[in-house]
C-alpha cells in the first residue's frame, strides 16, 4: 500500500504506512508459528531489499529521504507476504528491488505508481523462477519452538501442495480426503494450518488486521466486499463439478491469497479508483477475474493477476466515472423530478 | 462455435496483439500519448483488419492457391492492403469529411502496420476458414483497440508525473508497456493450444 | 553530407531502433537470442540494400503517383527472395523468425529510407545509406538479443547450423521471464533511457 496525493481528514502518510504494518503484524505471526524461521528471514530480506532500494534511488537522484515514511517497509513486508517460505534469498530480494526501482520510483515515486508494487513484484519473480515460487512447504504450527530451543533445524521441508493446488489438479474430493472433513478443511483454512505463501494462510489473522484498517478509515468496504462477494457468487454458481449452484463458495473465500488481496492490496488508494461506483466496479471486475483464472485458467491463483489488471484499468475507470458522469447523474435524476 | 470463441478470446487477451504477439507497435508508442487518437487509430485498424483478413482469405482460396502461386503471398497480401487501405481512405473522404480530418495522417500509416499484414499472414498459417479468418481481424482489431486505450489512459496520467528526466516520452511508455505485458501473462491456459 | 557520414549517421545519430523508433515489431519479437537479432538484421539489411539500389536506379522513371506502391512492390519481392533463401539454407532461423521475416515488408525502416533518401540520391549514397541503417539496425537486434539471453536463459549463442560459437553462464538460474514479451519490453525501454541520459549528458557538456 501506498498514500496518495489525495488523502482525506489531514492523516499522514507516515501514520497510515505504520499503522498498516500493524495490521500485517497478525498476519506475520502467524507466518512464523507455521512456517517458522524461514518465513522470518524472508520477511527481514524483503524488508531490507525494499527499504535498501528506496534510499539508495533517493541517494543517486538527490531527493529527499522517504524511507521513514514506512511505504517502503509496507511494500516489502507485502512482498514477502506472497512468497513461499523456503524460496531462495535472491528471489524476495529481487521482487522488492523490482518493486520499489521499476514499479514506484521510475513513475515518479509515492502516489505516482499505476500498479501495486508489492504484487508486480511478486508476479515478475514468479516469472522469472517459477520453480522457486510454487514449491511449498508443510506447515508444521508449533514446530519452530521445538527447533529453536533444541537448537535443531525444523524437519526438512517436504513439498507440499496448496489447498487451491490440489482442487485445481484433483479435484474438491481430493481436500476433503486429504483434510477428513468439510469442517476440519474450514477450520484449518481459518487458522492457517495450511501451505501456501506466508500472508496468505491464515484467515483468522487477516480478518483481525482488515478490522484494524477500517476501523482506523484506511481502507473502506466497497472494494473488499465486492470483490469476495464476486468471487463468492461466482465460485458458488459455476465452481462446482455437481452442476450448477454447488460450488464450494466458503473455501475459495478462504483460500489463496483473497482476503489479502481484498483488504491490504486491491484497497490501495493509489491504484484503484477515486469513486464509490468506480470502486465497485473494481471489485465486481477483480472478483470475475479471480474466479475465471481459478475455475478455468492456467493457474492455481489468480488474485494478484486479478488486482493488477484492475489496477491498469482504473484510469479508465475513474474517466468513465468522474465527477462529470456523476454531475450528470444528478442532472437526470432533478429533470425526472420536475 | 466454441472455436470461435476461442478465437475471439485468444486474438483479443490470450495472444493479443501488441502485449503477446508484438504487433502494431509502430503506431502503438506514435499515437498513444492521448486517448482520442488512440481511439480513432484502433476503430479504424479493426475495421481495415477485419476486411483484410475476409478479402485476403478469398484472394488466397481462389487465386494463389488454384494457381500454386503461394510464394507470391506476401506480396500479393500487401498490395491488397495497401489498396484497401487506399478505398477505405476514398471512402471516408467523400462520405464522412469530418471523420476524416480526424483520422488524418493515421490512414496511410494503417498499410504499414504489422498488425494487418501479420494478422492475415497468421490466418493463412493457421488454416483458418473464411468465418475463422474474419473474427480474427475483428478480434485481433479489438484486442489492438483494447492495447491502444489502456497505454493512453496512463500516458495522460503520467503527464504529470515526476518521471526521471532521461525516461520521459517512449522509455517509460515502453516499460508500461512491459508491465501490462505482465500482466497478460495472467491469460495463458484459459484457452486450450 | 559527404559519403561516409552517410555511412555513419544510420549507427548512432540516426539509429533506426533506439533513435527513430522504426521497425520496433521485429526487434522485440525476435530478440531471444542473440542469434536472431543478428539474422533478423542481417535479413533486413539485405532487402533494404535491395530496395535501395533498385529504387534509386529507377527514380526517374517510377511515376510520382503510383511511387508508394511501386516501392511496395519492390520491397515485397526482395522479402520474397529473402523468405524462400533462408527457408532452403538457413531453416532453424526461418523458423525462429517465422512470419517476422515477410513482415519486413511493412518495417518503416526500408519504406522510409526508400521514400526519404533511396528515391533522392545517387546509387552509391543509396547503398553507403542502406548499409549504415541496416548496420545500426542489426547492432541494436543484437544487443537487445544477447541482453535478453543472457539474463533469461544463461547463453550467449552466436551459432547457426555448427558454426559459430555459443557461451553457457554456469550455476546462473536465468530468469525465463526475460525471453518472455515482459523482458523485451522492460530491456528496450531500459536501453532508451540510457541512450537518453548520454544525449542529456552530451548536451550539458556542450552548453557549457
Amino acid at each position: 500500500m501506498s498514500g496518495a496525493p489525495h488523502i482525506q481528514q489531514g492523516d499522514s502518510i507516515p501514520k497510515i504506512m505504520w499503522t498498516v504494518v500493524l495490521s500485517l503484524v497478525p498476519a506475520a505471526i502467524m507466518a512464523v508459528i507455521v512456517f517458522g524461521i524461514p518465513a522470518l528471514n524472508v520477511m527481514l530480506i524483503s524488508i531490507l531489499s525494499a527499504v535498501l532500494t528506496e534510499s539508495i534511488i533517493n541517494f543517486l537522484v538527490k531527493r529527499k529521504q522517504t524511507i521513514l515514511d514506512g511505504s517502503a517497509f509496507v511494500t516489502g513486508l507485502l512482498v514477502a507476504f506472497n512468497m513461499p517460505a523456503n524460496v531462495p534469498f535472491y528471489v524476495p530480494a529481487v521482487a522488492s528491488f523490482f518493486a520499489i526501482a521499476i514499479v514506484k520510483m521510475l513513475f515518479g515515486g509515492l502516489g505516482f505508481n499505476f500498479l501495486n508494487p508489492a504484487l508486480a513484484g511478486r508476479v515478475f519473480v514468479m516469472f522469472a523462477w517459477l520453480p522457486a515460487m510454487t514449491t511449498w512447504v508443510k506447515p508444521h504450527p508449533g514446530q519452530w519452538f521445538y527447533s529453536f530451543f533444541h537448537l535443531k533445524p525444523v524437519a526438512d521441508a517436504i513439498t507440499y501442495a496448496t489447498p487451491l493446488n490440489m482442487i485445481k489438479m484433483h479435484g474438491h474430493q481430493a481436500l476433503l480426503t486429504y483434510f477428513g472433513s468439510k469442517s476440519a478443511l474450514y477450520a484449518n483454512l481459518f487458522i492457517g494450518n495450511i501451505g501456501g505463501s506466508l500472508g496468505e494462510v491464515s484467515a483468522l489473522a487477516l480478518l483481525i488486521g482488515a478490522v484494524i484498517l477500517l476501523v482506523r478509515k484506511i481502507i473502506t468496504l466497497e472494494i473488499p466486499l465486492s470483490y469476495i462477494l464476486t468471487v463468492a457468487l461466482f465460485t458458488w454458481i459455476f465452481g462446482g463439478k455437481k452442476g450448477l449452484f454447488t460450488g464450494d463458495w466458503l473455501f475459495h473465500i478462504l483460500s489463496g491469497g483473497l482476503l489479502l488481496g481484498a483488504f491490504f492490496m486491491a484497497t490501495d488508494m493509489v491504484t484503484s479508483p477515486i469513486t464509490s461506483l468506480g470502486q465497485i466496479v473494481f471489485g465486481i471486475g477483480a472478483g470475475l477475474m479471480t474466479f475465471i483464472i481459478r475455475i478455468y485458467g492456467g493457474y492455481p491463483e489468480g488474485v494478484s493477476f486479478s488486482i493488477l489488471f484492475m489496477n491498469a484499468l482504473t484510469p479508465i475507470i475513474d474517466r468513465y466515472f468522474d465527477s462529470r458522469f456523476v454531475f450528470r447523474m444528478i442532472m437526470k435524476k432533478k429533470m425526472k423530478i420536475k | 462455435m466454441e472455436r470461435i470463441f476461442f478465437i475471439v478470446l485468444s486474438a483479443a487477451l490470450v495472444n493479443n496483439f501488441v502485449f503477446v504477439r508484438f504487433l502494431g507497435l509502430c503506431p502503438f508508442i506514435g499515437v498513444s500519448k492521448k486517448t482520442e487518437p488512440s481511439l480513432g487509430m484502433g476503430l479504424a485498424v479493426t475495421f481495415v483488419l477485419t476486411l483484410a483478413s475476409l478479402v485476403i482469405y478469398l484472394v488466397n482460396a481462389y487465386l494463389l492457391i488454384p494457381f500454386h502461386l503461394e510464394f507470391l503471398q506476401t506480396i500479393a497480401y500487401i498490395l491488397v492492403i495497401a489498396a484497401l487501405v487506399q478505398l477505405v481512405e476514398m471512402f471516408i473522404n467523400k462520405y464522412s469529411p469530418a471523420l476524416y480530418q480526424a483520422l488524418g495522417i493515421y490512414l496511410p500509416l494503417i498499410t504499414t502496420n504489422c498488425a494487418v499484414l501479420g494478422a492475415t499472414l497468421l490466418n493463412t498459417k493457421l488454416h483458418y476458414n473464411l468465418l475463422e479468418s474474419t473474427v480474427h481481424g475483428f478480434s485481433a482489431g479489438i484486442g489492438f483497440l483494447f492495447a491502444l486505450l489502456l497505454i493512453s489512459s496512463i500516458r495522460e496520467k503520467l503527464d504529470k508525473a515526476n518521471v526521471p528526466a532521461a525516461f520521459k516520452g517512449a522509455p517509460i511508455a515502453f516499460i508500461s508497456a512491459g508491465l501490462i505485458s505482465l500482466i497478460f501473462l495472467a491469460f495463458k491456459g484459459i484457452i486450450p493450444e | 553530407m559527404s559519403h561516409w557520414k552517410e555511412f555513419t549517421k544510420g549507427i548512432i545519430k540516426e539509429n533506426p531502433t533506439f533513435v527513430m523508433m522504426l521497425g520496433l515489431c521485429p526487434t522485440l519479437a525476435v530478440s531471444t537470442k542473440a542469434i536472431f537479432g543478428l539474422g533478423m538484421g542481417v535479413a533486413a539489411t539485405f532487402v533494404l540494400l535491395g530496395s535501395n539500389i533498385l529504387i534509386s536506379l529507377l527514380r526517374n522513371i517510377i511515376p510520382e503517383k503510383v511511387r508508394i506502391p511501386a516501392y511496395i512492390v519492390i520491397i515485397a519481392t526482395f522479402v520474397t527472395i529473402t523468405d524462400l533463401l533462408m527457408a532452403a539454407y538457413l531453416p532453424p532461423l526461418h523458423e525462429a523468425l517465422g512470419i517476422f521475416i515477410p513482415l519486413i515488408v511493412v518495417n518503416c525502416i526500408i519504406l522510409g529510407r526508400a521514400e526519404a533518401f533511396a528515391s533522392k540520391n545517387t546509387i552509391f549514397d543509396s547503398i553507403l545509406d542502406a548499409l549504415g541503417v541496416g548496420l545500426g539496425f542489426t547492432l541494436a537486434l543484437t544487443l537487445i538479443g544477447s541482453i535478453r539471453e543472457i539474463l533469461g536463459a544463461g547463453t550467449l549463442t552466436f551459432e547457426m547450423l555448427g558454426v559459430g560459437f555459443t557461451l553457457t553462464l554456469a550455476k546462473y538460474k536465468p530468469m525465463i521471464i526475460m525471453i518472455l514479451p515482459p523482458g523485451a519490453f522492460l530491456t528496450i525501454g531500459l536501453l532508451m533511457a540510457w541512450f537518453n541520459q548520454i544525449k542529456i549528458n552530451n548536451a550539458k557538456k556542450t552548453s557549457r
